[in-house]
């Protein structure tokens, strides 16, 4: 069974239909991709995914349990992060209090007002050790708003790698980012797949089909097509759509 | 490991040090620079209150307007402790403290989804309803009178009693309660509740997907921040020996929000300490000038916001980089857009 899926979604702001009819399932231990042009609601179909959104129909099901509508914080709890598109850190701390905040010691020790998280040296060890897998080793105390993009971006998935999740997902991971960049980030997420179970939602394809297992295409607020990455090479409706130049 | 050196929050400070050493020398000094003693009495309760408010407006970047309110019932609630119950120091604080705590209470539970320009109005709302009960509810709070005479009970440590009538003494007291209230504070804005309440500052969205529970916090931060308003309401009704319904009219209320601000509250823990010396200095010394202190008060808080938004500490902060040579690494205080963003 899947770790997570996602049945008949469907999503509508005001007569908008973004999402018509989303099923999609997502394997443990895999890197899944979702993909589809602007505009086609992957988006959308994300933040439904990770409690953003509710949806108006279908259901979520996470690890055999119904995930449906519930607040973010705890779908969070239930081991399900996320990175996202536009940078979301807590630019007024050093890279390494972003971590901190995400790691679920903080969750549990949330209303200890007297002892100095400074003070906690297992925590602040286990952040620095996010960081590192990240390749941030070094830039522990460097302002978060300070850091170079790439380095932000590293940053914004350390923060989601914190709470140890069963399930990461990545929102345009590449976005804003040059080729050297995304290369590097290529190359953290071969890192991580050993480890993490992983959804990217991208439009750079080339990025998605080296690294993904299996790839879902949205378009028109549908998935089109699933499969590997070579099975979609040779489907007729990615080929006829402005994703086949990938040939 | 990392770096330990950066990893240190002491539980006293250098600062903490100097500020209580002014403090505690003050009765010394104060006739000698043209002040008096009640001075530091006012003073001291209005650091502590706006101590606890930047608590909400500084760190957890909830602007409430209405604070007033629970200085106010703290205030009360002393006085009735006094007149209706008996004439006891520590029932007069824990009324005004649980008061407080209880109207602070019900009015997060109102407010706490909300954040910026709905907030604040929320707030003033709020504040404006326990405003008009303190005005209206005649045979409870003496309307616009207030309640008088409001006696000033001694300090009863079990083994000694201490009076607190004359100011000097009472000045003492209140200095205590002060420094038990730094070094509280202190210690929570570093510790895991005080780092996570910024960080929901900084970016609400991304706290609640890492699994923190915000509107908890921030319901958790108006209640300890309404507590302190009205612990220092309670030692200004004995300051006053009367509780009145103007400390917690909209004008009080902004008072405290312009204190923190201009002392530089969204970039320093002592920004509201610094600025509720200054507002009673500028009333005492302006106030001896000119009638229309306020004005000019008024007008060096719009040059601070829109010159320098960090205030006074972020002033000398700068100030201090500067002198050693670097650029400064402190962080901007919030525009006031930011503040005020859905």
């Amino acid at each position: 069974m899947a770790l997570f899926e996602a049945r008949h979604l469907h999503k509508r702001f005001g007569d908008q239909v973004v999402l018509e009819e989303i099923s999609i399932a997502f394997e443990e231990h895999r890197v899944s991709g979702v993909m589809g042009p602007n505009g086609a609601g992957k988006t959308t179909c994300f933040n439904v995914l990770t409690g953003h959104y509710k949806p108006d129909r279908g259901t979520v099901v996470f690890d055999g349990e119904d995930i449906t509508g519930l607040p973010p914080r705890i779908i969070a709890r239930k081991g399900i992060s996320r990175s996202f598109q536009i940078m979301n850190l807590f630019n007024e701390y050093s890279a390494i209090e972003n971590v901190l905040i995400g790691l679920p010691e903080m969750r549990a020790r949330g209303f200890d007002m007297v002892h100095p998280v400074r003070g906690d040296s297992a925590a602040m060890d286990r952040a620095a050790t996010v960081m590192a897998k990240v390749g941030l080793a070094g830039k522990e105390w460097d302002a978060a708003a300070s850091l170079p993009y790439g380095d932000r971006r590293a940053l914004e998935i350390a923060v989601a790698l914190a709470a140890e999740p069963r399930l990461l997902f990545l929102d345009e991971p590449t976005s804003g980012l040059g080729a050297d960049t995304t290369a590097r980030l290529a190359e953290l997420v071969q890192e991580l797949r050993s480890a993490y179970t992983m959804v990217i939602i991208e439009h750079d394809m080339r990025f998605l089909f080296g690294l993904a297992d299996t790839i879902a295409v949205i378009q028109w607020g549908q998935v089109i097509a699933q499969g590997s990455p070579d099975e979609l090479r040779a489907n007729n409706w990615v080929q006829r759509s402005n994703l086949g130049m990938l040939r | 490991m990392v770096k330990a050196s950066r990893a240190d929050v002491p539980s006293v400070t250098r600062e903490m040090l100097i500020a209580f050493a002014l403090l505690f020398t003050l009765p010394l000094w104060v006739k000698h620079v043209g002040l008096y003693q009640y001075l530091g009495v006012e003073v001291t309760i209005w650091m502590i209150y706006a101590l606890g408010f930047n608590l909400l407006l500084g760190y957890s970047g909830l602007p409430s307007f209405g604070h007033g309110a629970y200085f106010g019932i703290g205030a009360y609630g002393f006085g009735l402790a006094q007149l209706g119950l008996f004439e006891n120091l520590w029932v007069g604080l824990v009324v005004a403290i649980a008061g407080a705590t209880l109207a602070g209470a019900i009015v997060a539970a109102f407010v706490s989804h909300r954040r910026g320009i709905y907030f604040a109005l929320l707030s003033i709302a709020f504040g404006q309803v326990f405003w008009v009960i303190a005005l209206k509810w005649h045979r409870l709070t003496g309307g616009e009178d207030g309640l008088l005479n409001i006696p000033r009970p001694a300090l009863d440590l079990g083994f000694a009693s201490v009076s607190l009538k004359d100011n000097q003494s009472f000045y003492f007291f209140i200095l205590g309660v002060f420094v038990v209230i730094v070094l509280a504070l202190w210690r929570l804005v570093h510790s895991p509740f005080g780092r996570i309440i910024q960080a929901i500052r900084q970016n609400e969205t991304r706290a609640r997907f890492v699994g923190h529970n915000v509107w908890l916090y921030k319901w958790l931060t108006f209640v300890i921040s309404a507590a302190i308003a009205g612990l220092a309401g309670g030692l200004f009704a004995m300051a006053q020996q009367s509780a009145y319904p103007d400390v917690m009219s909209l004008h009080a209320s902004g008072f405290v929000v312009m204190m923190t601000i201009v002392g530089g509250g969204f970039v320093s823990f002592w920004g509201p300490v610094v600025g509720a010396l200054v507002f009673f200095v500028a009333r005492d010394v302006l106030g001896a000038a000119t009638e229309t202190w306020l004005l000019w008060y008024g007008l060096l808080f719009m040059a601070l916001v829109i010159f320098k938004p960090e205030g006074i500490a972020g002033a000398w902060q700068q100030a201090v980089a500067r002198w050693r040579g670097r650029m400064p690494a402190a962080p901007k205080a919030p525009r006031p857009a930011q503040l005020f963003r859905k």
